[in-house]
Parts: structure tokens; sequence; C-alpha cells
């Protein structure tokens, strides 16, 4: 292909990218350096930092494995049926990605805790209580999350298949357990190890479901003892060692899934409608909707109840929630100009180790990122000042390797199709961007900047290691208000949480829709 | 002997009636303008549609109802008529049995046809590893394994040049002809219909129309045919 001017000058996509590299390396660098000359390597890790370490890896590894095997039966349901309200459900499996943690584990506690609906069930029948709390809680609010998520990737399985193999499938005369061992058990076997280890690799790094529905000795991840390190003890040299291991960890297993490959790419699968003549009998109708009704109840019934708990209470939150809101809608749109921005930058200059760039963002935590800055402007400001701009760039950062994959082969489209035009009638920088880019990709950016949005609105990480008694974003005061047992508050901020993530990404979609030309 | 009993099939703007028979083991061609619905002709015996009206019948037997593989045809698709992760001998087989466990006899079967079609020594390779002609072959070998006597070709050779295609048709026919198939065959190409049909149904204006003999058709053919043929 010709050399051509891009939208944006070489110079400005590669000052940007070397602007993210520094931006996460630094930090690494600073709790390295803290880590390593203080304490001496590893030596100085106790048997609970071992158990942190541990537990981290069981309980990413229970929660993929769970994720990935529930998920077969139920994309495999909705790719062979046809059903009044099939598009709504695919819809549905898309909501866990941008519902703020802190909402989902209000909403399971309120099925699966201690006065929860299914211990009502079950004392109703005379049979002893579940407790949510420690390593099932965890693994079951991670699969909450992540089913829906391996779900959509698993569909995008199916929509690969070629329909011309279902029709030769039926004019064989396979059955479903033939179509099964022949179409469909292949394609699981090549995507399925991609699956488990994506959903692994996001529950290495879990924090808030583990600060809520783990803690103590016998569950506590390598995040949530950062935490501990930093905000109870205020031990930086403890949290820079297991901000180190995090990373190791992190890295190791990130390095593995780039070999398998698909790493980033996160669930788009529209699951395609396709005539199959190999389920047609009664008892498989009734699986897939026995499979079907599960995961409906499952993923929906948690949602549904903080919804009907928070609609009584909104009208009357306290003020502390509603100062909460605005400074949470002042970083989600701050962080979104940022990670759009940069995005943007990295997409233009189309190079390999852009997306090397973005795909960092993907593997290390907001905890040892926050760690770093922490250590890196403790010596100079009161880190808790720089609460909120710290906030809304990890969130930036945390958030770019989504926008990137969304908005980069678009970007790439655009350029391709008109670059030569846009060439021939000398169309450079600004003018190439305003012009031509823009209007060309503005549905991919409006649904990246939905998503960036609305992560950054939910996110309880970074905020929770900075934040001092008077700051506070919404997810960390709807954290602080189930501390203190303030349930009905807490309720009730939780429901103007979902709706302002669900608002924001709703918002700019559909501002990126709008009069969309294509 | 297959019958179609007014049938009526149609979707949105488009449809498409037949009315008429074929004869046992007949050779017909498929002819007509693009988009008239030759191919859907061939989903409708091939049981991948179900017509608003009317009924299938073979052998005086309804099968309007019945499932793709319940019907006594075997189909060669345009394209996806090997699965890529099989070998070719897995391939041939699974028009015996899709369940892929065969007797001793039904193995010999299986090698007979693929020796038939000239793909001795082929068994273990994969599509991927044959080339255009020889996964063709493959296909076939596949369609005899089925035993059903109804053979339907929806331009399955169409990817191929000239001269292989007529040698492909050549080996469907001889085939059909050892076997006592009737074959069924889409095709734009009017030489491969004078080449290889002793029939044609030519599909224009909503209505596939009822079987003529090769010969007289062409000597004069109809103004559905002569509006596609170009010929005035």
């Amino acid at each position: 292909m010709a050399r051509r001017a891009v939208g944006i000058s070489k110079a400005t996509s590669a000052v940007s990218a070397a602007l993210v590299m520094l931006l996460v390396l630094v930090p690494i660098g600073a709790v390295a350096m803290r880590a390593g000359f203080s304490e001496g390597a590893f030596a100085g890790l106790g048997v609970a930092d071992w158990a942190a370490l541990k537990f981290t890896v069981v309980q990413a590894g229970l929660s993929a494995l769970f994720s990935a095997a529930l998920a077969v039966p139920v994309a495999r349901a909705l790719a062979r049926r046809q059903f009044w309200g099939r598009g709504a459900l695919v819809l549905l499996m898309g909501a866990p990605f941008i519902l703020p943690v802190i909402v989902a584990v209000m909403g399971l506690l309120a099925v699966f805790g201690q006065a929860g609906v299914l211990n009502g069930v079950l004392s109703a029948l005379g049979l002893p209580k579940l407790q949510i709390y420690g390593l099932h809680g965890v693994v079951l609010a991670h699969v909450f999350f992540n089913l829906p998520l391996a779900t959509r990737l698993l569909l995008q399985g199916w929509d690969a298949i070629p329909q011309e193999r279902f029709r030769l499938a039926a004019s064989l005369g396979m059955g479903s357990r033939e179509v099964f061992r022949l179409l469909e058990w292949p394609m699981l076997k090549e995507r399925l190890p991609a699956v488990v280890l994506v959903v692994f690799l996001i529950c290495l790094s879990s924090f808030a479901v583990a600060l809520t529905l783990g803690g103590g000795p016998a569950a506590t991840t390598l995040e949530l003892a950062i935490y501990q390190a930093f905000h109870l003890e205020f031990d930086l040299a403890q949290a820079a060692l297991l901000a180190l291991m995090q990373l190791v960890l992190v890295l190791v297993v990130g390095m593995v899934a780039l070999r398998l490959g698909q790493v980033a790419g996160f669930g788009a699968g529209r699951g395609a409608l396709r005539q199959r003549w190999d389920a047609g009998a009664p008892l498989l109708k009734a699986q897939d909707a026995l499979v079907l009704s599960l995961a409906v109840v499952f993923i929906g019934l948690p949602l549904a109840v903080v919804v009907l708990r928070g609609a009584v209470q909104i009208m009357s939150l306290p003020a502390s929630v509603w100062s909460a809101a605005l400074t949470s809608l002042v970083i989600a749109l701050g962080s979104t100009v940022l990670c759009i921005a940069a995005a943007l930058a990295l997409a233009a200059s189309r190079g390999r180790w852009t997306e090397m760039t973005g795909l960092l963002g993907l593997a290390i935590s907001p905890l040892v990122l926050g760690t770093g800055l922490f250590l890196l402007v403790n010596p100079y400001v009161s880190p808790q000042g720089l609460a909120l701009p710290i906030t809304m760039l990890v969130n930036a950062l945390m958030a770019l390797p989504f926008a990137l994959r969304i908005i980069t082969p678009e970007y790439a489209r655009a350029e391709a199709d008109y670059g030569r035009l846009a060439d021939a009638l000398g169309l450079h920088g600004t003018a190439r961007m305003r012009r031509m880019i823009w209007p060309q990709i503005r549905t991919a950016l409006g649904f990246a900047a939905g998503l960036a949005a609305a992560l950054s609105m939910g996110d309880l990480g970074v905020i929770a290691l900075f934040a001092d008694g008077e700051t506070a974003t919404l997810p960390l005061q709807v954290y602080r208000l189930m501390g203190a047992y303030r349930m009905d508050a807490a309720a009730g901020a939780a429901l103007l949480l979902v709706l302002l993530s669900f608002g924001l990404f709703a918002l700019f979609d559909w501002r990126g829709r709008r009069d969309a030309d294509a | 002997m297959l019958t179609l009993e007014t049938v009526r099939y149609e979707q949105d703007e488009f449809v498409l009636s037949a009315d008429w028979s074929l004869a046992p083991e007949a050779r017909v061609a498929v002819i007509g303008p693009s988009g008239a619905g030759k191919s859907t002709l061939l989903s409708l015996i091939g049981g991948f549609i179900t017509p608003q009206s009317g009924r299938l019948l073979w052998d005086g037997q309804d099968i309007t109802k019945n499932t793709p593989s319940a019907r006594p045809v075997a189909s060669l698709f345009q394209e996806g008529n090997l699965f890529p992760h099989l070998s070719v001998y897995e391939n041939a087989a699974l028009g015996v049995n899709v369940s892929l466990r065969l007797s001793a006899a039904e193995k010999a079967r299986v090698f007979g046809a693929l020796d038939r079609v000239g793909l001795a020594g082929f068994e273990a390779r994969r599509p991927a590893q044959l080339s255009g002609g020889q996964a063709s072959r493959a296909a076939l070998a596949r369609a005899l394994c089925q035993d059903k006597p109804l053979l339907l070709l929806d331009e399955p050779f169409a990817a191929l040049g000239p001269a292989l295609r007529h040698e492909m048709l050549d080996l469907v026919g001889e085939i059909a002809r050892e076997n006592k198939r009737a074959v069924l065959m889409v095709s734009h190409e009017p030489r491969d219909a004078k080449h290889f049909a002793d029939a044609v149904i030519v599909v224009a204006d909503g209505v596939a129309q009822t079987p003529q003999g090769t010969a007289t058709l062409f000597a004069d053919p109809p103004k559905a045919l002569r509006d596609y043929l170009g010929r005035h």
C-alpha cells in the first residue's frame, strides 16, 4: 500500500503511544523499585501473602471453568432456537459487561445472601441456609459476570459455523448428538481454551468482588491484599511487593493468552438466526427452554431485585449520594474523553505495537497502577488530593483496550475506502479528521465512548486506595453505605448508579448512531 | 417417481409453482435466469423449505412433511459439501451412517465408492489437501454412499473449468446409470444441459415448467427460454 497522509500525524500518534506506555510502565517501575530495594526480592513474603496468591489462582480457575462449562449449553440453546424475545436475551447477555460490580454484588446478596430470596425458600422447606461469603460467593459473582461474556464469545463460534454444514448435516440425517460431535465440538475444542483463559485473566484481577464477598485469611485475592496493606496497615513496601506478585502473575497468564490469540476480542456474538433441522425433538426443546430460563433467572433476578428495592428509595437519598454521583459523572466523562482521544491517536498510527500498548491496559491491574502512581506522587503532594484525576486516568487506561478494539478496524476501513479520495482532495490533519474520519466512524466512536463511560462510572478500584473520608465516587459510596448496614440507602444509590451507567452508555451509543451515514 | 402436485412456494415477493412428475432414472437439467428459483426448486425437493400449498409425492407416498434425510434424495450443494475437519473416507462414510460406526461390509462399500470416483489412495486426506476436482469427486462418493434414488445437484461443479466440469458430469451420468438413479441438476450453462440431460425444466416467471425433451426444447425454444438464452 502506498504511503499516505493520515488523519492525525505520525508524530502525534507516536507521542500518544509513548505516553500510554509511560503511564503504564513508570508506575510499575516505581512498584518494582520499592518492592525490590526495601525488602530484597520475595524474601519478605509471609504465609498470608502466599495464601492470597493461591486463593487468587484457585478462585479464578474455578470461575473460568464454571463460566465456560455453563456457557456451552446456554450458547448452544441460543444458537439453535428461534423464539420471541431472543434478541432481547442476547442483549441481556451484554448487560453484565457494563454493570457496576458493587450493584451486581448487592443483587446477588439479595438473592443468595443471608436474608435473600433463595434462603427464604430453603428455610420454608426446612433446609439449612446457604452462606454466600467466601470462595463460593466470589466464584458465584464471577460466574454471574463471566457466564454471559463466555456465552457471547461462544455464540461467535456458532456464528462462524457455515450454514451449509447444518444443511449438509440435515441432508445426511444427523441428529443433535452427531451435530454436536461433528460440527459443534470441533468448534468448541478450538475456542474453549481461549474463553477459559480470558475469564481466568479477568478474574485474576478481581478486587471489588473479593472486597465485598471475600475477605479474611481464607478468601483474600492479591488485589484485596494490596488494598489492605495499603489502606489498613499503610505498609507501602508490603503493598508494592504484593503488586509485583500480581504483576508477574497477570503478565505470565497474559503472555500465554496472547499466544492463544483472541484475548481482547470480547463477546460480540450477535447470535445470527440459523435454520436448524437437528433439534426438533420435544425433549431437546424442553432442555433448551429449561437452560435458557435458568440463565434468565440467574442473570435477571439479581438485577430485578436491585431495581425493585432501589425504586422505593431513590427519591429519598442522602445528600452524600448525590454529591458522589456528581463526582462519578465528572470522572466518567473525563476518562471517556481521555480514553477516546488516546484510542483515536493510536488507531491512526495502525502499528502492531500500538495494539500491544492498548493490551497492556488489559493485563495490568488498576490497583498495581494505583499503587505505583501513589508511590510516585507521594513524596511531592498529598495523594488524596489527586484521587479524582488519578482515578480518571486509570479508568481511561482500563477502557482503552476495548475502545481500541472497536475503533481501530473502523478507522482502517474509513482510510481504505476514502483515503485515496481524501489524498486527492488534499484533506490533511484536523480537516481530514473532521470531514472524513469522524463522520465515517462515529457509530464505533459512540459505542466505544459509551463503554468507556459506563466502565468508569461503575469502577470500584483505584478510588478505594486514594479516597479519604470526604471524597467518594458513587460505587464507593454504595460500598460505604452497605458497610454501615444502611441497606435501604445503599439500594437506592445502587439503582441510581445503574441508571447513570446504562444511561451514559445508551446516550453515547445513541449519539453515535444518530444520523450515521453507513 | 417424484411428483410435484400443484406445489406453490412464496416468500415476500418471490413465488414459485410447479405441477409435474419426473420419470424414474431421468436425467433432468434445471435452467433459467438467476433469481428465478432454480435453487429454491431443489430446496423444496430436498426438504430444506416447505411449500405453502400442494404436495410432494414419491411413488405415491406423501413426503411433503418429511425432514431432508427422510426423503429419497441425496444433495450436492454449490459449496460446503465436505466437512473440513474430517478425512475423505469419513466424509464419504457419513453417507452410510452419521455415527461413523460402520460394519466391514459398509466400510467396503465406502472404499468401493471412493474407488469408483477415482479417489482410491486419497482416503486419509483432508478436503483442504484436495484439488477442486478431487473435492467434487469426494462429495460425489458421499452422495453415492447415501444410496438414494434421486440425486440433486445444485451447481456443485460451478467452480471447475469447462473440461473438468464435463468430466464430472460424465462421471455423474455413468454412476447414475449404473446405480439406477435419477438426477436433477441446476445449471446456468445451456451447453452442460445439452451435454448431460435428456429433459429440461425451465424456471422463469415464478413457474418451474414441466420437463421437456432436451433436443425438442432447444430445437424450438419457448419464449421464456428464448429470453434467457438471448436468441431472437
